[in-house]
């Protein structure tokens, strides 16, 4: 694929017709609906809405697509900061302290930046997209299954910042969040683990309805047994960020959007995981790592502008391969599919027009999401403000009514509200609940790929060691541990490991 | 004030418990959107093939097809999930041969059992084809094997889609024809085992025909595991020509839970019938080597059938279960 200006202001007069720029705006509306529903996300948005693009041409469908995938991504944030209801997995960083945000009155400042670093990561990335797509896709094939497992035993080792002074715990919880995604059939072999000979257990625990419970569910009852009248009870602070937050956060998002943008251009590395490496970047290089879980504005800008870097970075391998390296790329793919183009890396020579009018229309869906959501966001925050007892019952209705929505079966509600109790817990006894959700979320792509390598390898582990890329990762992953244990050690006495959580 | 949140809060969960539980009205199948499964990772073959399915089929039927993906086991998790769906037809999934009848043999428990999956359809077939890249110092099949055999054992690996699968069996039994041991490493599917090549981290794939083709500019085709060459791989010699009775690829179909009656199997089997017949479906099929099969619910039972002895036999013979 060549980069060609000729080709890129053709996409632009394409997708800036009054008739492309109308659905793509619908489709930006909708697909914020539907991020904000946990448990519909993305994908499902796009499936379900599918059928009706199909009275569209061909070019607008696809526009309307691609902003429905953009604006999910927002929405899943918005609740994660108002309602400490993570949208999908992705926005758990987000609702981490972006939720703290919202308590101390600064929903809306969470909310805009959170739009603002959005805009950011997507333009950036776009523009990478553009000019670098088929390097891009070289770089990502050197990945093989060694160096995916270093990078998510690297993601591991970000539990140790995570937890703050309570590593112990937090490596429990880490612990706990492996065992619960480890029920169920092996990846590889498909071999039957922890399911006690039920068939129920067989299928596994969707990692949603675990997170939504440990969030959603278990903060619901902290704050019932803490009888707060509103989440936020503060007097409302301005609805935008102040000069000075959006400056604090202009490193945040060029690494937010740097960290997002590599991984996402490995196929299969999901936004949740891009999210969390991003979020600890910024704890690790930033001057008070002690905000982070406290409210820390960086907390909620890095991880959002990850996300969408990540988001825009899927479309590489789709674009240079024609594979779709997610659901969610495999139904553009279909949608794409759908109106005669032929998957496979063709794709960009025989119907150029059509991929640079959807490159186009990701630039504009990135300025139409701010256009829309920042005005928006003092409707949002406001929600902050409902006294409890009706918001409340609320969130927990459509905590449920999200997660049954994921498989149909009530088993994952049981399993929600399973984690909300043991969420609440884990709280009043100091556990930190994010190792827990990063472990999961990481579980199954590591136990892949160490499967995958060590086969490759012949069973010996040393593959990850030799091997530069994935050498590199597990060195950092070690140098992290390390230095984890030596902090303890050396802070006070033994004491110290098994201080409470900060978060 | 306590009790009134508790209260609120019980209430909201006993309504939402109630609402989630509710039957749906029965009415004529379908009446509402029907989810179709896909049991391996996107860009794969069942992927591609559901894709060209996907709007002839929604014609065909007159409600939406939800396409969803349960990766994981070779296909074994999707099938494990199938068999404890609700048996009213408005979830089906795709399937494959050898896999369903591989599987429970190799797995003891697979969490499904090859009869259980009921046949509504087999919609085409692709025979297994070695490939390595364009790059690669391998140029012929014979290249391939005699390199294998200078290496010591099981440094070649080979990549494919899925445990206890069709390209699993593959190069097990290249493995065995030219004496040489490959190590097979699986992946969720096609659409992941292909980086893995593009990347160098497998020496070859015992993929698919479809790759060959989507593919052609960056890999070689060794051999191709059909009785004759497919007229869209015309370079591809198969393995019958060059001295090896190999001849061996996957069945792939549709299936729904077991239970589900016969009157709904027999409308969804023919608007399958209906959508391998369009001609915009047949097209696509073709340019992407795929080969049409025209197998409604019986005879798919049949195949299913003869294929569990048969495989059964070739998997004793390759020393893959115990005799």
């Amino acid at each position: 694929m060549g980069f060609s200006f000729d080709y890129l202001i053709q996409g632009f007069v394409t997708a800036l017709s009054w008739q492309n720029l109308f659905w793509a705006l619908v489709g930006c509306f909708i697909g914020t609906l539907v991020g904000v529903l946990p448990g519909i996300g993305p994908v499902s948005g796009i499936a379900i809405l599918l059928p009706l693009t199909t009275v569209l041409p061909p070019t607008s469908a696809i526009i309307m697509m691609a902003a429905i995938y953009y604006g999910a991504m927002y929405g899943g944030s918005t609740t994660a900061i108002v309602v400490n209801i993570p949208g999908e997995a992705s926005s758990v960083p987000t609702a981490m302290d972006g939720y703290e945000m919202a308590k101390q009155g600064k929903a809306g400042p969470a909310l805009a930046i959170s739009a603002i670093g959005s805009f950011f990561a997507g333009t950036i990335s776009v523009v990478a997209l553009t000019l670098f797509a088929p390097m891009l896709a070289e770089f990502a094939v050197v990945f093989g299954p060694p160096e995916y497992f270093a990078l998510m035993f690297m993601g591991l080792s970000l539990v140790i910042s995570l937890s703050g002074r309570a590593l112990l715990k937090g490596v429990i919880s880490m612990a706990l969040g492996l065992t619960a995604a480890l029920i169920g059939q092996d990846p590889l072999t498909g071999a039957a683990r922890l399911t006690f000979g039920t068939s129920t257990l067989n299928a596994g625990v969707d990692f949603i309805s675990v997170i939504v419970g440990l969030f959603a569910i278990s903060e619901v009852m902290i704050n019932v047994e803490q009888r707060i009248t509103a989440i936020d009870t503060m007097s409302i602070s301005d609805w935008m960020p102040t000069w000075a937050d959006i400056k604090q956060c202009g490193w945040t998002m060029v690494r937010g959007t740097g960290v997002g943008f590599f991984l996402g251009l490995l196929p299969g590395c999901a936004p949740s995981v891009t999210t969390f490496v991003a979020y600890d970047l910024e704890k690790r290089v930033s001057k008070h790592p002690e905000r982070f879980g406290r409210g820390a504005i960086e907390g909620v800008c890095a991880p959002e502008a990850a996300n969408n870097a990540t988001s825009t970075a899927g479309f590489i391998p789709l674009f240079s391969f024609g594979l779709p390296t997610a659901p969610s790329m495999a139904v553009m793919l279909g949608g794409l599919m759908m109106y005669g183009l032929q998957p496979g890396p063709m794709l960009f020579q025989t119907s150029p027009q059509f991929v640079w009018a959807v490159i186009a229309s990701m630039y504009i869906g990135n300025v139409m999401l701010l256009v829309l959501n920042l005005p928006l966001v003092g409707m949002w925050a406001k929600i902050c403000k409902i006294p409890f007892y009706i918001l409340g019952p609320i969130i927990v209705f459509c905590a449920m009514i999200g997660t049954y929505s994921i498989r149909f079966q009530a088993f994952d509600v049981w399993v929600m509200l399973l984690f909300g109790v043991i969420g609440y817990f884990m709280r009043k006894l100091g556990y930190p609940v994010a190792p827990m959700v990063l472990s999961s979320v990481l579980a199954q792509m590591l136990e892949t790929s160490m499967g995958q390598a060590l086969l490759i390898s012949q069973g010996s582990p040393l593959i990850f060691f030799t091997r530069p890329i994935s050498a590199i990762f597990m060195a950092l992953a070690f140098v992290s541990i390390g230095r984890g244990i030596w902090s303890q050690v050396k802070a006070k006495a033994p004491e110290a490991v098994t201080d409470d959580a900060e978060y | 004030m306590k009790k009134k949140i508790i209260g609120c809060i019980v209430l909201s969960a006993i309504l939402a418990l109630v609402w989630v539980g509710a039957a749906n009205a029965a009415a004529a199948f379908p009446n509402k959107r029907i989810t179709y499964n896909i049991c391996f990772n996107p860009g794969g073959e069942s992927d591609i093939t559901a894709r060209f399915q996907e709007a002839a089929l929604k014609k065909a039927l007159g409600v939406d097809i939800s396409i969803n993906y349960k990766i994981g086991g070779g296909g074994a998790l999707c099938w494990a999930d199938l068999v404890q769906t609700k048996p009213d037809g408005y979830t089906i999934a795709g399937h494959n041969l050898p896999h369903i009848a591989l599987q429970p043999l190799e797995m003891g428990n697979a969490g499904y059992k090859t009869l259980d999956l009921k046949n509504i359809y087999m919609f085409e077939s692709t025979p297994n084809l070695l490939m390595v890249r364009n790059d690669s110092p391998y140029k012929t099949l014979k290249d391939f094997i005699e390199a294998a055999k200078k290496n010591p054992p099981g440094v070649f690996t080979v990549g494919g889609s899925g445990t206890s699968s069709a390209n699993d069996l593959g190069t097990t039994m290249l493995g065995k024809a030219a004496g040489i041991q490959l190590t097979y490493i699986p992946f969720g599917g096609t659409g992941s085992a292909v980086p893995a090549l593009l990347g160098g981290h497998v020496t070859a794939l015992m993929s698919y025909s479809t790759m060959g083709v989507q593919f052609k500019g960056k890999f070689r085709g060794l051999a191709i595991a059909s009785e004759e060459r497919m007229e869209v791989l015309p370079d591809v010699p198969t393995f019958k020509e060059q001295g090896y009775d190999i001849v061996e690829g996957a069945y792939r179909g549709v299936a729904a839970p077991p239970g589900t009656p016969d009157e709904i199997v027999k409308i969804l089997a023919n608007a399958f019938e209906k959508v391998m017949k369009d001609p915009e479906v047949k097209k696509k099929m073709d340019q992407n080597a795929f080969k049409t099969e025209f197998m409604g619910p019986a005879e798919s039972l049949a195949l299913v059938k003869k294929k569990m002895v048969e495989y059964e036999q070739i998997m004793k013979d390759l020393g893959r279960i115990k005799k």
